[in-house]
């Protein structure tokens, strides 16, 4: 049987077609697999007491509230530094800078920032904040070493949200007669807005996560007191995962993936709550 | 009424001066905060090689990168990181064997094949993947790959630097994925149409013209994919078993940079020898993901230059 140029053709987008989407259907599948794993293996460890509780027994009993805790103490400290920091960085980048081989090298940097690797952070931020800077091992220590990880995120997020502000508006303003300044704070600030809160949202969510960064500059295996100020030492979810799983034998299985499970959610319902904010204020404005 | 008006220009003037003096500062602020990015990176390499300074000089570059006895706790300390260079080469090389051709096969078919709700969905999916902190990547591995490596293989341990390499090339996924899709979605469309037009099926059109023009983007997908992969540190550090020697065959532990950093600072003395080489393999990580970066970031900013998007 001889196949005409055209039938060939016509067999190869198949095979071509079902191959691709094989591979498109794989990926999406280990990512809706990992999703529920991870809840069928975290929901049977939830209870009122594995969320308020200290925990017992090296973490094989009670609960993971000073964890929790001292997560939220992190990533807030993190938020902190990196919000005002980041959008200034963004501002920057869309409104003021030059188009020149300097702002290419400040582009460069930012994108090569958020290739470094988590441990590298973690590095630093034993060797800048822990030791040279005298902090010593504590929540200030390790937000400010998840700050420098989090902020290429934020200044990227915003400006690209300032971009995609029309230049019409900004001509307005300025046609009334606002400076630039103004411009900027009460008129592309509030528009992008919601562009920004996604990526800031997108990178605290991330800082959440991390475990290289905290190793050395202030995670602690167990403690039954919360942190008392940003000069103390902290317990963190992911790093009670790491610390259960390796150094803890016959981990409660249980409890260890109900902590996974309440990181994940925590992290994707935040994510996903402001991709979805995003979008909704998005299709309201048209511009 | 007379005297009223040169009044309120003098406290407007004053008011514009203030006004005036806060803007130049605010915009000084951002100005400043512009190059934080610089002034960070600077920094990182700053405090790694100043705190590297004792290793190599006590120990040496030579040793250190091709020396292949790693004990730093023996008296002398023995510091040759070749095993570890090496045990990280090999688990990245297996994660990319894995994941760069489905997650290059996926970008092209929701870029180029499906419907805008699928692709939209996949998205979504996606980037929950990426949200996934790594220590969970590696609670999944020691629950399920470590297992199944060890049956499959019949091993005494699963602890390997396959199960390391699996688990880290689903991670690298989402970064294959994303940007190489990016990068198809960025070439013209015209460019697809012409080929159509002239009678090409899609699929000869994909491979013929769309795939071509966004090589250069595929090819930084794939290195920002190798840059995040050989940077990954939990993953490894509870997938790999840690056995610092020269590895033979995938099949066996092997201890990565990342996880020898994360592994051993927690015991060394602070300003110590080991700490310092610590350091050296640190600034070695640092040097090789930034060489990665600046590569796939030139190389994308040819192709925005191409395409103008």
């Amino acid at each position: 049987m001889r196949l005409s140029r055209r039938q060939r053709a016509r067999i190869f987008e198949a095979v071509a077609r079902a191959l691709l989407g094989t591979a498109a259907a794989l990926v999406v599948g280990v990512a809706g697999f990992l999703l529920l794993y991870i809840a069928f293996r975290g929901i049977p460890g939830l209870s009122w007491e594995f969320l308020t509780d200290v925990p017992r027994n090296r973490g094989r009993e009670g609960g993971i509230f000073p964890a929790l805790v001292g997560t939220l103490y992190v990533v807030f400290g993190t938020g902190v530094l990196t919000v005002p920091l980041g959008i200034l960085g963004g501002v920057y980048l869309s409104e003021y800078a030059p188009r020149s081989p300097s702002t290419r090298f400040i582009r460069l940097a930012v994108a090569n920032m958020a290739g470094v690797p988590s441990i590298v952070y973690g590095l630093f931020g034993l060797a800048a904040f822990v030791l040279a800077a005298g902090i010593g091992r504590s929540v200030l220590a390790a937000s400010l070493t998840l700050t420098c990880m989090t902020l290429p995120v934020v200044i990227t997020a915003t400006e690209e949200a300032l971009r995609q502000i029309p230049a019409d508006l900004r001509h307005a303003a300025l046609a009334l007669g606002a400076s630039r300044l103004r411009t900027v704070w009460t008129v592309v600030l509030p528009a992008a807005a919601p562009g920004i809160v996604t990526g800031i949202v997108l990178g605290l969510a991330r800082a959440a996560g991390e475990t290289a960064p905290i190793l050395f500059t202030g995670a602690v295996f167990q403690m039954r007191r919360l942190p008392d100020g940003p000069g103390s030492q902290f317990m963190a979810l992911p790093y009670h995962i790491y610390t259960q799983v390796t150094s803890v034998p016959n981990w409660n299985r249980d409890l260890v993936w109900g902590t996974a499970f309440i990181l994940v959610a925590t992290v994707s319902a935040a994510s996903a709550l402001a991709a979805v904010w995003r979008s909704f204020k998005r299709r309201r404005t048209a511009w | 009424m007379t005297h009223g008006r040169p009044l309120t220009v003098a406290r407007s003037n004053g008011r514009t001066a203030i006004r005036r003096a806060a803007e130049a500062v605010a915009t000084g602020f951002i100005r400043v905060s512009g190059w934080t990015a610089i002034v960070v990176l600077a920094a990182i390499a700053v405090f790694l090689a100043w705190n590297s300074v004792r290793a190599l000089r006590e120990v040496g570059v030579g040793p250190i990168m091709v020396g292949t006895e790693w004990y730093p706790t023996s008296h002398p300390g023995k510091f040759g990181a070749a095993p570890l260079i090496v045990g990280s080469l090999l688990v990245t090389s297996i994660a990319l064997v894995l994941c760069v051709p489905v997650g290059l096969a996926a970008a092209v078919f929701l870029s180029e094949f499906a419907t805008r709700r699928i692709k939209e969905a996949a998205k979504a999916v996606i980037e929950f993947m990426a949200a996934i902190p790594s220590v969970v990547y590696g609670l999944v591995g020691v629950a399920l790959v470590v297992p199944a490596v060890k049956s499959v293989f019949g091993l005494d341990s699963g602890l390997t630097a396959l199960s390391g390499g699996i688990v880290l090339g689903i991670m690298a996924l989402p970064t294959v994925v994303s940007i190489s899709e990016d990068a198809l979605h960025a070439v013209p469309s015209s460019l697809r149409h012409a080929s159509l037009a002239l009678g090409n099926t899609r699929w000869q059109t994909t491979y013929k013209v769309t795939i071509p023009a966004a090589s250069s983007g595929i090819f930084a997908a794939v290195m920002l994919g190798v840059g995040r992969a050989i940077g990954e540190t939990m993953a490894v550090l509870m997938l790999t078993g840690n056995a610092a020697v020269m590895p033979r065959t995938v099949l066996e532990s092997v201890r990565t940079m990342t996880g020898t950093i994360a592994a051993e600072m927690g015991e060394v003395v602070q300003g110590g020898l080991h700490y310092s080489v610590l350091f050296v393999v640190g600034l070695v990580l640092f040097a090789v993901t930034f060489a990665i970066n600046l590569a796939a970031d030139v190389v994308l900013e040819k192709q925005r230059k191409r395409w103008g998007a």
